[in-house]
């Protein structure tokens, strides 16, 4: 995984509550067996005038000119900007893969889905939750005087507007260090094998019917 | 000491490190895999040189791309067929047990699970599927996980996770007739929001919960994820250790009296404290109905589409507002008339026998609306629907004019060939009304078996003892 580096970058404000994984990436493009290249797709049902389909470019395909992800500058934008509740529905991983592939690093909402959230550290984005008054007033910041940038310091845990607002926010450290260092989880678990081979030693005693293929 | 609740006690028990400022690791017992979530966890092991720790903790099968037509020629789309064999080859590659498209076993896993025996009370179970909550009904810790997740879980058998907030709803009073654990489900999530359950378990109990059967409860469990939770449980019961006995994957012999001993402590104690609980009577319920683009946003089958300019904040106004236009509904509407173009009954949340026995005993003897262009019905594994059929229920639905289907995820999704058309509506028995779900453009109302039957039989949402 990358390391998650201090940048600056345009947010792309999306005013809804509730933003599924089922919007985030339609369920056709969860056909691949790949992780990465879908990022053309990612809204796609919102991006697109047409039906989009797997496989098929996107380059000629009619945009849907209102939608945010169309417009200059949002469509090189590197924050997301939601309400509640994003994320939720379908355990997708593909979601975050198309949010990153599009060259999103950060999600700020007022709250998110739990599978969604975790997901995200998996592939090096930072999920923000903000007090609701603090969302809103972003929305209205982008509303009344168009777009702005942030600038993401997550060593320090801190949000900054180009106007200068800071927007503090809080994030388990374990996770934090891992997003900072790019570290692999799975690595990391392994490091306690022996902690793991000892508990199925004791459990497999305790509840042997789990542990058919343990049996001596 | 105060009593713990189900959940403290899962959690204690799969405890394989505590949390040393960040997440602890707990073991998982049971990993359910299939073809759309698995294949780059899969990938993501060969690259990093790592094999699965316990491969017998493992159970695969496809569900999710599968055909729900005749399967003897294979899957005609490519891209589909390319995950399900990527399926095939991974499971036989590293030597995980699977069911495939043409085992009699095969269908959804959530449905498989269960039948079979693999889930088991007091397990933690994962699928890289949200609705794995389904399985928190028998007593075990059930979550949905991500594609890193199922990869992490193979290599290690553990999770990082992090102890989530303990929720009780208690379900009291005595269903009317022809309602169902689906129409209390949604009547919960109506009233607690789609993310009323964000960062907590929840256990279903109450009067409501101990009288329903096995299957209520995965419905029950299945839409926890809906209400926001990861993990919906309830508690062991008699009903929970006859459910299990004597299934195939089930413990056998000594081993399953010492297991049922251990089953029979699965019960938040009397002075367990709850972080939040919701008390609901289920007594008056009436049949739900979605009328949106969120499972919360519900209505019963005799009420009208409400106003967006009664809704109880700015942020709600839009979505509904958003909804309405999205689902071509009009405030003041009258739910019971609006036709439905398509019928689905199946599902993981819907798709197992007494469901189909439900929804068949309206189909008994009557025949799809005129105006109704498909309904379907998919059992949710081989063995439902060998059931089924060895009971005639085939026959009532094909009689009716239902097409009878193989087992798969099949419309709920529709990852497969059965979907909504752009702008066509659906009474579906499954679990999401998001945008699109059942197909570009595609309308759904989530809705019980036997209302879905009802829907199909008058051509509008109806009440099913009216008929």
């Amino acid at each position: 995984m990358k390391k998650f580096i201090k940048y600056t970058g345009v947010v792309i404000p999306i005013n809804r509550d509730n933003i599924d994984t089922d919007a985030i990436i339609p369920k056709q493009f969860l056909k691949s067996v790949d992780k990465s290249g879908f990022g053309d797709n990612l809204f796609d049902a919102w991006r697109y005038e047409d039906q989009g389909e797997p496989g098929a470019d996107c380059s000629n395909r009619p945009l849907n000119k209102e939608f945010v992800l169309n417009r200059k500058p949002y469509r090189d934008g590197s924050f997301l900007l939601a309400r509640e509740n994003f994320g939720c529905g379908s355990s997708r991983e593909h979601a975050v893969w198309a949010l990153r592939d599009f060259g999103i690093r950060t999600v700020i909402a007022a709250s998110f889905a739990d599978i969604f959230h975790n997901n995200c550290f998996k592939n090096g984005v930072l999920p923000i939750a903000l007090p609701l008054a603090d969302i809103e007033w972003l929305f209205a910041r982008d509303d009344e005087q168009g777009a702005f940038s942030m600038e993401i310091d997550l060593e320090r845990q801190a949000l900054t507007s180009e106007d200068g607002n800071v927007y503090r926010f809080e994030i388990d450290e374990f996770k934090k260090h891992c997003l900072l260092e790019g570290l692999d989880d799975i690595g990391l678990t392994l490091q306690h094998e022996p902690d793991i081979s000892a508990y199925e030693a004791r459990r497999a005693k305790e509840a042997p019917w789990l542990f058919p293929d343990l049996q001596l | 000491m105060t009593g713990k609740t189900l959940y403290d006690k899962l959690w204690n028990q799969h405890l394989v490190r505590e949390a040393d400022g960040g997440d602890a690791l707990i073991y998982i017992d049971r990993q359910l895999l299939h073809e759309v979530t698995s294949p780059q966890a899969f990938a993501g092991l060969r690259d990093a040189k790592r094999v699965p720790r316990r491969l017998a903790a493992n159970l695969a099968v496809a569900d999710h791309n599968v055909p729900t037509t005749d399967r003897s020629a294979g899957i005609d789309d490519p891209i589909a067929r390319l995950q399900v064999e990527t399926l095939d080859r991974n499971c036989a590659e590293f030597g995980i047990t699977e069911f495939n498209m043409t085992d009699p076993r095969q269908g959804i896993v959530h449905v498989v699970g269960p039948e079979q025996g693999v889930t088991q009370p007091g397990m933690t179970i994962v699928c890289g599927d949200s609705h794995t909550a389904t399985h928190g009904a028998l007593g075990a810790l059930a979550f949905g996980i991500g594609t890193s997740e199922v990869e992490h879980v193979l290599a290690t058998q553990c999770l990082m996770a992090r102890k989530m907030k303990n929720m009780r709803i208690v379900l009291n009073g005595a269903l009317a007739e022809g309602m169902a654990s689906k129409d209390m489900i949604l009547r919960v999530i109506g009233e607690i929001g789609t993310s009323g359950g964000t960062g907590y378990t929840i256990e279903f109990a109450g009067s409501a919960v101990e009288n329903a059967s096995m299957e209520a409860r995965m419905t029950l469990c299945n839409m926890a994820i809906e209400a926001g939770a990861r993990a919906g449980i309830i508690a062991v019961d008699q009903k929970t250790v006859d459910y299990l006995r004597g299934r195939p994957y089930s413990p056998s012999g000594d081993h399953f009296d010492l297991a049922v001993k251990a089953w029979r402590e699965l019960v938040s104690d009397p002075d367990a404290v709850f972080d939040a609980e919701h008390v609901i009577d289920v007594t008056d319920l009436r049949p739900q109905v979605t009328w949106g683009t969120s499972p919360e946003m519900v209505a019963s089958v005799d009420d009208v589409i409400p106003d967006p300019a009664d809704a109880p904040d700015e942020g709600k106004r839009e979505g509904w507002s958003r909804a309405l236009e999205y689902m071509a509904l009009e405030p003041g509407t009258q739910i019971g008339s609006i036709e439905v173009d398509k019928v689905f009954i199946g599902a993981c949340t819907n798709g197992r026998i007494e469901d189909l026995r439900a929804a068949a005993s309206i189909a008994r003897g009557r025949r799809v609306a005129p105006n109704i262009k498909q309904a379907l019905v998919v059992p949710g594994s081989g063995l439902v629907k060998k059931q089924a059929e060895d009971e005639g229920l085939d026959r009532i639905f094909i009689d009716a004019g239902f097409e009878w289907r193989e087992p798969g995820c099949s419309m709920c999704l529709a990852m497969n060939a059965d979907r909504l058309e752009p702008g066509e509506r659906c009474a579906a028995t499954s679990n999401r009304n998001f945008e699109g779900r059942q197909g570009y453009g595609g309308r759904t109302h989530l809705v019980s078996p036997v209302m879905a039957a009802a829907a199909a039989v008058a051509g509008h949402f109806a009440d099913p003892n009216k008929l």
